[in-house]
């Protein structure tokens, strides 16, 4: 069974982001991960953030939308891409798209068309690294004792050279993964299973 | 949602973890087939508190409106509160703590010594959480309640600090039965990991009754006195 359904939105406005955060957590079943300004990591980003829905702006696509898309649901191919409207979009550009969210219609239609989408997720298989996987991967290992240590998100990005927002990806896969939420028992759950010097 | 001519009995049976509230309101057990009505006028509690407080504690998605809280009988709010922190803080967390001291004296070493760490720092962030609360935010409603002007507003910060105490009572309970190791006193861990997710439960609709009860009702208050 699925917990909360996680969406990745890309999107240059910050109220139209904030917005739907606002809109979609109210509803209790998504969480809203912290949204992209542009495409340009979007391929960098994705395999860290494992959202479970995209929703993204057609016009930040590039130049190549196609092939973008392309790449996009090759990273993950059980998620998907929801066109998010509120302004005029060449058709040929929407075409890439099975789901269009428009912000303008009213909060039910939204959601059941969000609903449609989270659908079609249970019907497609989960590429095997992301829900049956339980261990946690080398590069979570290394953040969750930079945090049983005490370390900032901020000082670990720092030390392991990669930006804040992968660190904060990662501590949310070690969350989910170990279902444990606060530092303290993450340092715990180091210590019972001996990461910690 | 309950009324007050339903028979406690039957909430009761709809929700047992009411059961845990009646000696916060000092509501002996033993009262037959009375009705809420009739049980709240001999223990001479308001009975539209002692729904609310009940209708929060069953139905997940019943929050009340400020403008519901302006005809209820709020006095017995700052008691009421008190007396669960008491329950809390001298019989639940001292009999979890007698169950994790026994757990941990038999898996040892460090695993152990960790564990209980995280156990008494919960207990001690919790119980300062709890006589901040009485210090500042319980005298402040008190003399609001006594219709004296306020010095200063409310500063509350409960709301974040319930949502880190939440995370670390849920991580408590995941440590125990999923990391903790699993051949140690069984039958004590069980009984342990039930008391824990009680507690878990009833601290939460406390934590919601603050939050959506407590902190709207002091700024209503507030705001009435200017």
């Amino acid at each position: 069974m699925r917990s909360l359904i996680s969406i990745l939105i890309v999107e240059p406005s910050d109220i139209v982001c904030e917005g739907l955060r606002s809109l979609l957590e109210q509803d209790g079943g998504f969480n809203i991960l912290a949204p992209m300004h542009d495409t340009s990591l979007l391929e960098e980003r994705l395999p860290v953030m494992r959202p479970d829905i995209l929703l993204v702006n057609p016009t930040l696509l590039s130049s190549t939308p196609r092939q973008q898309m392309a790449t996009i649901a090759r990273l993950r191919p059980s998620m998907p891409v929801v066109a998010l409207l509120y302004q005029y979009v060449e058709s040929s550009l929407l075409e890439n798209f099975r789901f269009k969210l428009d912000i303008r219609a009213s909060r039910g239609a939204m959601m059941t068309m969000l609903k449609n989408a989270v659908n079609t997720i249970s019907c497609v298989n989960e590429e095997p690294e992301s829900t049956d996987n339980y261990e946690l991967s080398e590069r979570e290992t290394d953040v969750l004792v930079l945090v049983a240590r005490g370390l900032s998100s901020k000082a670990i990005a720092d030390k392991l050279n990669i930006s804040i927002h992968t660190v904060n990806s990662h501590r949310k896969n070690i969350t989910h993964k170990t279902g444990i939420k606060s530092v303290a028992g993450l340092a715990v759950y180091a210590m019972i299973h001996n990461l910690m010097e | 949602m309950f009324s007050s001519r339903m028979k406690l009995a039957d909430l009761i049976a709809a929700n047992y973890n009411i059961i845990l509230l009646l000696p916060r309101f000092d509501i002996p057990l033993g009262f037959g087939e009375k009705s809420v009505r009739e049980v709240c006028a001999t223990a001479n509690v308001p009975v539209d508190f002692i729904l609310l407080i009940c209708n929060l504690y069953t139905f997940d998605d019943y929050l009340p409106q400020i403008e519901d809280l302006a005809s209820v009988d709020m006095s017995p709010l700052v008691p009421y509160l008190t007396a669960s922190h008491r329950y809390y803080t001298e019989e639940r967390l001292p009999h979890i703590g007698t169950h994790v001291n026994h757990i941990t004296d038999c898996i040892g070493g460090r695993c152990g010594d960790i564990f209980k760490k995280f156990f008494i720092d919960f207990r001690n962030e919790i119980t300062e959480h709890f006589l901040s609360e009485e210090k500042n935010e319980f005298p402040h409603l008190l003399s609001l309640q006594q219709g004296k002007r306020p010095r200063g507003t409310s500063k509350s910060n409960s709301g974040k600090s319930h949502a880190a105490l939440v995370d670390k009572l849920d991580d408590l309970t995941q440590i125990v039965y999923k990391y903790l190791p699993g051949n140690v006193m069984s039958e004590e861990t069980m009984e342990l990991v039930f008391d824990i997710l009680q507690l878990s439960t009833d601290i939460k609709k406390h934590a919601l009754i603050e939050e959506k009860i407590l902190i709207p009702y002091v700024k209503w208050l507030e705001r009435s006195m200017k």
